[in-house]
């Protein structure tokens, strides 16, 4: 059993905010400078080399990659030999996104009731989302995740008869009707299988994965590549005004699911997806 | 064709505008979002009078993060527009010239801004840095209680934007993908 005193994770969370709102991970900053060579459009460069800018200044000058600074997701990966001690788990992590995006001067953006709408004004609660996994390390992703994309997201409960053209026409769709609200170019996560809630799990999860990091499954790694090449080839481009870089990389997760169902739900994130993982 | 113009748009400068073209703006506009537009209108419904004067008003979709001390204003990108199509109709038949956001907009606000000579700019979407730093000034002018959605006048300099719907009838969203769409 190892003891980890639950303000240790207050502090990494506030750090995490601040960090994941200010540089993007390194992965994502070389597709961004890859599509400025690869993009067609004058438009779309001109708007890809904008976002270059865009991510020096904040660097630079730590101000914010993007005003949506996000409501609060967090994965928590705990390790079955660890014992949180010093207070309540949730509460502290909550602690962490309020010190985080007080300190760090990030807007808050979240709302007590989804019908009062009085703002909380600390950014919390957090979405947090927990699994219990071997060992006594504790694994925090942070992925702050701004709403104009999350907005353009989709669940699809299809028939087992729709195969793996239905999936296709699924992720084309949720792509096509987000257009230049989710600020393309985007990152699309998706989560074929499981149940309802699991497949929009496993889609959210997906936005996380290094973008150098490819499935197993060979059909899952050339489905990943089939639909960036046909996403990209809707002409979306950047800022949605025209172009060959609608998509920086589509991600998939599966998992097994009932005889009666496939279920396929689709993550949209924008060109700053945000995340940030850390070991305690 | 790039310009550079000088706020308040006016609906002869309107006029000008086409599609496509790519604009610097400079001087006075409102800032404001879902909530100061529902209270807006929730202003209107009562008969009293807006906050903000509206006529030849240029309105910026946003909702800044907090500034840093000797900065006027935080990171400061655009929001979706399509969540103000309900309120904008209105305010451009009061008056209002200009909105900026990104993302598409209803036949009914493309509608109203042919009817009012008035024009719909997209900023670039996730460049909240970079066009923070056309920002001069920054004041509340009402609605404090609801933080990041107060409206603010806000001062700009060379702020970039692209004009997506003019008052022709052309929306920029629809025909700048076709040259680049090889999948339909």
């Amino acid at each position: 059993m190892r003891e980890i005193p639950v303000t240790v994770i207050t502090e990494k969370i506030a750090e995490m905010c601040i960090q994941a709102n200010h540089y993007l991970s390194e992965d994502m900053d070389r597709a961004l400078k890859d599509a400025v060579e690869s993009e067609e459009a004058p438009l779309g460069k001109k708007i890809l080399n904008q976002l270059q800018e865009n991510l020096t200044i904040a660097d630079q000058e730590m101000i914010p990659i993007c005003q949506d600074t996000g409501m609060a997701v967090v994965f928590m990966e705990i390790g079955q030999e660890v014992h949180f001690t010093d207070g309540n788990l949730e509460d502290a992590i909550n602690a962490g996104v309020a010190k985080g995006y007080t300190e760090g001067y990030l807007r808050k953006s979240v709302v007590g009731d989804p019908i009062e709408r009085v703002n909380t004004k600390d950014n919390t609660p957090a979405v947090i989302h927990y699994s219990i996994v071997a060992g006594d390390k504790v694994k925090i992703t942070f992925a702050p995740k701004g709403f104009g994309s999350e907005n353009m997201s989709r669940v699809f409960m299809l028939k087992p008869a729709d195969g793996i053209e239905g999936v296709k026409n699924a992720i084309l769709t949720a792509v096509k009707d987000a257009g230049p609200n989710a600020c393309p170019p985007m990152v699309v996560g998706v989560g074929i299988g499981g149940t309802f809630e699991k497949s929009a799990m496993m889609a959210k999860q997906a936005l996380t994965r290094n973008l150098d990091e490819k499935p197993q499954i060979e059909w899952v790694r050339n489905l990943e590549q089939e639909m960036l090449q046909k996403i990209n080839e809707l002409g979306i481009g950047p800022g949605g005004l025209g172009g060959t870089t609608t998509a920086l990389a589509v991600n998939i997760n599966t998992y097994a699911t009932h005889i009666a169902g496939l279920p396929v739900a689709i993550n949209i994130c924008c060109h700053v997806n945000r995340h940030v993982v850390c070991e305690v | 064709m790039d310009r550079q113009i000088n706020l308040p748009i006016t609906a002869d400068i309107a006029e000008s505008l086409t599609s496509g073209d790519y604009v610097y703006l400079s001087g006075e506009m409102y800032v404001a979002r879902d909530a100061a537009h529902k209270r807006m209108m929730e202003v209107l419904e009562k008969g009293e009078t807006l906050p903000i004067d509206i006529e030849n008003a240029t309105i910026y979709y946003m909702g800044p993060s907090p500034a840093r001390q000797g900065r006027p204003i935080g990171s400061a990108g655009p929001t979706t527009a399509s969540r103000m199509d309900k309120y904008a109709p209105t305010l451009l038949d009061l008056g209002e010239k200009a909105m900026i956001g990104k993302g598409k907009r209803t036949k009914e606000v493309l509608d109203a801004i042919v009817r009012n000579k008035a024009v719909y700019f997209a900023a670039v979407g996730g460049a909240g840095a970079l066009l923070s730093k056309c920002i001069t000034a920054s004041e509340v002018v009402c609605y404090d209680d609801l933080g990041a959605e107060a409206i603010r006048k806000i001062t700009v300099k060379d702020f970039p934007v692209i004009v997506v719907a003019d008052c022709h009838g052309n929306n920029l969203y629809e025909t700048a993908i076709l040259q680049y769409c090889k999948n339909s």
